[in-house]
């Protein structure tokens, strides 16, 4: 048997019809009368929609997508979909929605690969090196490993498991003999391809993919973490530097 | 609205946060406000147990409008202090899957038994039985010596307590046929086996408690961290907070455990038999064993060896074999000294792959006399054609340094079902079993059972009947015709599918009865389908691995015409006279009339009998039904819990004793031997265990003379190993989202969606040389068959270079057609983790 939702006839029946949405929308746009609106339209994209790999940043991407739908058309899976009007994202380019159907990361990227202009950059030939977004834990409250139970669902589920999602171990105090396993994104590593969000089993996902602008930090250039810089070096930064012994009782260490 | 300034502050800032991420808030601030402050919800909360492994987590089951609602971890339930893992979360789900099965099913068109249809018929259960007690009837002559060979049973470690005991009853009392066993064969068999032959009773002597009092853990073949995932969290926090603390992990791929690990080990398959025999000449040769604890606990023994591997007698493995059985000779010190000391360190490196200094620190810490070390193992040592063997060299490394029977010293036999313990090896339902650790083939041991159950002596067979590998083999050579499985999966779970279990079921000559709540892959193959009420649908109770037995009452009614398989049981045995079963001179010596029905001699018997069918209420006073009580008349449950007790008290063999049913179901469970109103966490020694004189320190009681067994036995290599035609070697086993051969989890939606299929879990180099892709569909092949399925080179599971593991919990993907029906030929459980397979492109 075949694994659920894998293309089947059903499926290539809905390809094709949003082949054909792409091609419509395409030749609107040549039209030239809704290019304003699709930027617009792009930029308030909703955080649940993700680019396929390669995408990077939404203006070149946008400026440089032609919305034909191959890449969606090359998709094994019934990730990628082509925005329709009512979508919210501009018209006729690829995205797909996590909690619906994650990447699943095909190591010849075959999306990529369909791309006819390089919108979908085939500078990516790793696809451990996309970076579609960025998982969030956006509520401890809810995250039943953060509540002690065992679930790490989306740490198992995690193509880069113990690099893009970690457990962190930390005592459970409120019963003194479990260990809660927390889950922790690295942003080094995750490729935003939201299977962690897809499985997430609670009713509303406690992990989400974001656009890396909305989920990542930053770190003030005036300041460094001085841990890092020392293994990065492999030594001390400043040498030279001696200690003196501690004055102690006699015979204790 | 009330709402402190507070909660506004919070609900703007994440109204906020939803708005900049683009979304809608879903409601659940305010509903989350709301649901905590009404506790006067309508939901009545009462005590129940987790439906799945073998940990025990105590559960709240919440039942509102007849139809269970919700549940919760129990806070105060020892074992998981109100955790569960994934599976436990969704309990609440898992009885109303959308095919749950209502009415009994007929194979054949309009109600018409028909063994060629691929159609099922609904039918009455009247109609059912009618059909089933007159293929009972033709498989059975009740004049017979051997008993009713041609009639078995297939049953559960998901089973209650009562349940099993109402099972092997009916079957050895009643229709005198041993061929009744569970699951638990694929499963627990080996460990069984070793209990018996090292302590002479069954079941670990240590507790969950010594997760905190190890020093140092080791695990042997068990994948804690998803398998038994509660108790995996207690582990990783010892080793979090106690200083010095390690955990090592040995097993034939990479999995979750070894995160952890301070020592992980991969060795190749079966040299684990190898890596113990080299740990005891190490200890040995240090000299660091405990002469004093040997010389007064322990008797030193070698096996017999080159006993087969458990196959068809005509297999060319099993033409090949000198030696037979299990048979124990005792040697000296020396002789077993000289024996291990063929397991050098270079020896056992080179043969196991497993890196010198990773064996010698293993090594070193079972020889560190100040360290206290709690082993765990489940399938990895169990489903092994040397299991029994290997259950018992790990035994021999703990009694060498007397590091068992103490807080923290703790060799432990982990389980995988609810009831593994509690029933399938409690009550026996065992083919060579009976209650409380008693065996058919004693002649005092059926003498007693005789007399408990008020039958003549004669009427259980002497000869332990078929396991459960030998059951498909009957079924397919047609010596096995009327066959009932309850409560499992057996069809999906059992090795070799299509050279013995579907030929088997489909054999014209029987007749397939499956109980069970879905239509599972044995279900389909059966020729009449039971609909068959679970978990909270009926009074239960279950032991788990540390022998806690924990009870919880009937939250709510089966749907449709679902029963539960104790009525069943007991229901079908109304159907039977004595003349239908029992010889004439064995009715005559019963002081029975012959057509006195078997429910009236095995369950209306003045003793199961005995209680009334007064509500049941908790302390609280709300009132909870009993459809058998309703049923039948009088508390079946409770009738048949003090008749098993009697077992325990009045059996030849002490060390099983249970407190009276009432008190279990005022308690989150209670751990036996249960003594002068006081559980037993530590058995064997003195202060912890009431078994034990004062001033003897330390008895196995469970032998005569009251020491254990080391026993010797040598590494010897697996049935099927690799070659050049099949060239890897492939492992099944489980993961965490899914149990029960995903009969229940995969009708939760959830956990359907987080683990929807199988695959198989490779070396990204073994799939680049065959050209495979992750995600690729592929073909695994063996000697046996076929399944199409895909690869999956990265994620939990990381195996070496030429094997491949393979979870067998999807019904679309029968990982059961590939394995080898390969047996320890001690303890009769498959080797699931060790054949030859190929794997090309689909």
């Amino acid at each position: 048997m075949k694994p659920q939702g894998i293309i089947d006839g059903g499926a290539r029946n809905r390809r094709k019809f949003l082949a054909d949405t792409a091609r419509t929308a395409c030749s609107i746009g040549i039209a030239g009368l809704a290019l304003a609106h699709l930027v617009r339209g792009a930029q308030s994209r909703p955080a649940n929609a993700v680019r396929p790999p390669g995408a990077g940043a939404d203006d070149r991407f946008l400026s440089t997508c032609v919305r034909c739908g191959l890449c969606v058309n090359d998709c094994p899976y019934p990730t990628l979909r082509l925005a329709r009007i009512e979508d919210d994202v501009a018209v006729g380019t690829p995205y797909f929605v996590a909690r619906d159907y994650p990447c699943e990361m095909c190591d010849d990227i075959p999306c990529v690969a369909a791309c006819p202009t390089g919108a979908l950059d085939k500078r990516l030939t790793s696809i451990d090196d996309a970076r579609m977004g960025l998982a969030v834990l956006t509520d401890k409250e809810t995250c039943l490993n953060f509540l002690g139970l065992r679930c790490d669902v989306c740490y198992r589920v995690c193509p880069l498991m113990g690099k893009a999602i970690t457990l962190e171990y930390r005592p459970n105090r409120r019963t003194g003999e479990h260990a809660a396993f927390i889950p922790t994104v690295h942003s080094d590593a995750c490729t935003g391809c939201g299977k962690c969000e897809h499985a997430c089993v609670l009713e509303e996902a406690a992990i989400k993919v974001l656009p890396g602008s909305i989920a990542k930090g930053r770190l003030g250039s005036h300041y460094r973490l001085g841990w890092q810089e020392k293994e990065r070096k492999g030594e001390a930064l400043v040498k030279g530097i001696t200690d003196l012994p501690d004055r102690m009782p006699e015979g204790r260490p | 609205m009330n709402m402190n300034r507070r909660d506004f502050v919070k609900a703007n800032a994440a109204a906020a946060t939803a708005v900049a991420a683009g979304m809608s808030l879903p409601a659940t601030m305010k509903e989350a406000k709301a649901a905590a402050k009404s506790a006067g919800d309508g939901i009545r909360w009462d005590k129940g147990v987790c439906r799945f492994c073998g940990t025990g987590c105590g559960v709240l089951v919440g039942t509102k409008d007849g139809r269970v609602v919700a549940t919760q971890g129990d806070p105060d339930a020892p074992v998981n202090k109100g955790l569960n893992c994934i599976k436990g979360y969704f309990l609440s789900k898992i009885m109303y899957g959308k095919d749950r099965l209502t009415k009994p099913l007929l194979r054949g068109a309009g109600g018409k038994f028909d063994k060629n249809s691929d159609q099922f018929s609904e039918i009455s259960w009247d109609q059912a039985f009618d059909v089933m007690a007159e293929k009972w009837k033709a498989a059975i002559d009740p004049e017979d010596p051997k008993g009713a060979t041609k009639v078995g049973m297939f049953g559960s470690g998901q089973w209650t307590v009562w349940e099993g005991y109402a099972a092997a009853k009916l079957m050895k009392a009643g229709l005198r046929s041993n061929n009744i066993d569970p699951n638990a064969r694929h499963c627990m068999a080996s460990a069984v086996g070793a209990f018996m032959r090292a302590f002479g009773i069954d079941e670990p002597m240590g507790c969950y408690d010594d997760l905190e009092h190890a020093d140092a853990f080791v695990l042997w073949g068990a994948n804690m961290a998803e398998m038994h995932p509660i108790l995996w969290s207690r582990l990783t926090n010892t080793r979090l907070t106690k200083p010095g603390s390690e955990v090592h992990v040995l097993s034939t791929f990479e999995h979750r455990c070894f995160e952890l690990a301070d020592n992980g080990m991969i060795f190749t398959p079966q040299t684990d038999l190898a890596i113990l025999n080299y740990i005891a000449n190490h200890i040995i040769e240090t000299k660091a064993y405990d002469k004093d604890f040997l010389d007064k606990h322990v008797n030193i023994t070698k096996t017999v060896t080159d006993i087969g591997y458990g196959l068809r007698p005509n297999h060319p493995l099993e033409k090949k074999k000198t030696g037979k059985g299990g048979k124990l000779t005792k040697i000296a010190f020396e002789e077993y000294a000289k024996a291990v000391s063929k397991y050098t360190l270079d020896y056992t490196a080179e043969l196991s792959g497993v890196p010198k200094d990773k064996l010698l620190k293993l090594a070193k810490l079972y020889a560190d006399p100040k360290k206290k070390i709690s082993s765990y193992w489940t399938m990895g040592f169990n489903q092994h054609t040397r299991g029994v063997w290997v259950n018992g060299l790990l035994y021999n490394v703990h009694l060498l340094m007397g590091k068992i029977s103490e807080p923290g010293n703790s060799p432990f036999s982990l389980t995988g079902q609810p009831s593994a313990c509690g029933t399938a090896r409690e009550v026996g339902t065992f083919a060579h079993r009976l209650p409380a650790d008693l065996v058919v083939k004693h002649p005092k041991h059926r003498a007693a059972a005789e007399k408990i159950w008020k039958i003549p002596d004669g009427v259980i067979p002497p000869k332990p009947g078929y396991h459960a590998v030998l059951q498909n083999r009957m079924l397919k050579d047609g010596k096995l015709n009327a066959y009932w499985v309850m409560c499992t999966n057996n069809m999906q779970a059992a090795p070799n599918m299509n050279e013995e279990g579907l030929p088997g079921y489909r054999n014209p000559k029987n007749f397939i009865v499956v109980s069970d709540p879905y239509f599972t892959v044995t279900a389909q193959a059966a020729d009449l389908v039971l609909p068959t009420s679970m978990w909270m649908e009926k009074e239960g109770a279950y032991g788990n691995a540390e022998r806690r037995t924990q009870f919880w009452r009937q939250q709510v009614k089966g749907p449709g015409a679902s029963k539960s398989d104790l009525w069943q049981l007991v229901e079908f045995s109304k159907r039977f006279k004595l003349s239908d079963v029992w010889s004439k001179a064995v009715i005559a010596k019963s002081g029975y009339g012959a057509d006195k029905s078997l429910y009236e001699v095995l369950y209306a018997n003045g003793q199961v009998d005995q209680f009334p069918a007064d509500p049941v209420k908790d302390a609280a006073g709300n009132v909870y039904g009993n459809d058998e009580s309703e049923h039948f008349g009088f508390y079946l449950q409770k009738g048949i819990f003090e008749e098993y007790r009697r077992f325990q008290f009045e059996g030849p063999k002490k060390g099983h004793e249970m407190a009276d049913f009432d008190t279990y179901h005022n308690s989150r469970g209670l751990r036996w031997p249960v003594l002068d109103g006081k559980e037993t966490l530590w058995r064997f020694r003195e202060g912890y265990d009431a078994h034990v004189p004062k001033g003897a320190g330390m008895k196995f009681y469970g032998k005569p003379d009251g020491k254990a067994n080391i026993i010797f036995a040598p590494y010897e290599p697996a049935a099927e190993s690799p070659d050049k035609e099949y060239d890897l070697w492939l492992s099944t086993g489980r993961v965490l989202e899914h149990w029960h051969s995903g009969s229940m989890t995969r009708r939760v939606p959830e956990l359907y969606r987080t683990f929807p299929n199988a695959k198989i879990y490779m070396h990204p180099d073994d799939a680049g040389k065959r050209g495979l892709k992750r995600g690729q569909e592929v073909k695994v092949q063996t000697r046996r068959g076929e399944v199409l399925t895909r690869v999956e080179t990265r994620g939990r599971n990381k195996p070496p270079m030429g094997l491949i593991f393979m979870p067998w919990f999807d019904a679309s993907q029968l990982v059961n057609k590939l394995t080898l029906d390969a047996t320890d030929p001690l303890s009769k459980e498959t080797d699931f983790k060790k054949c030859a397979c190929r794997v090309v492109k689909a």
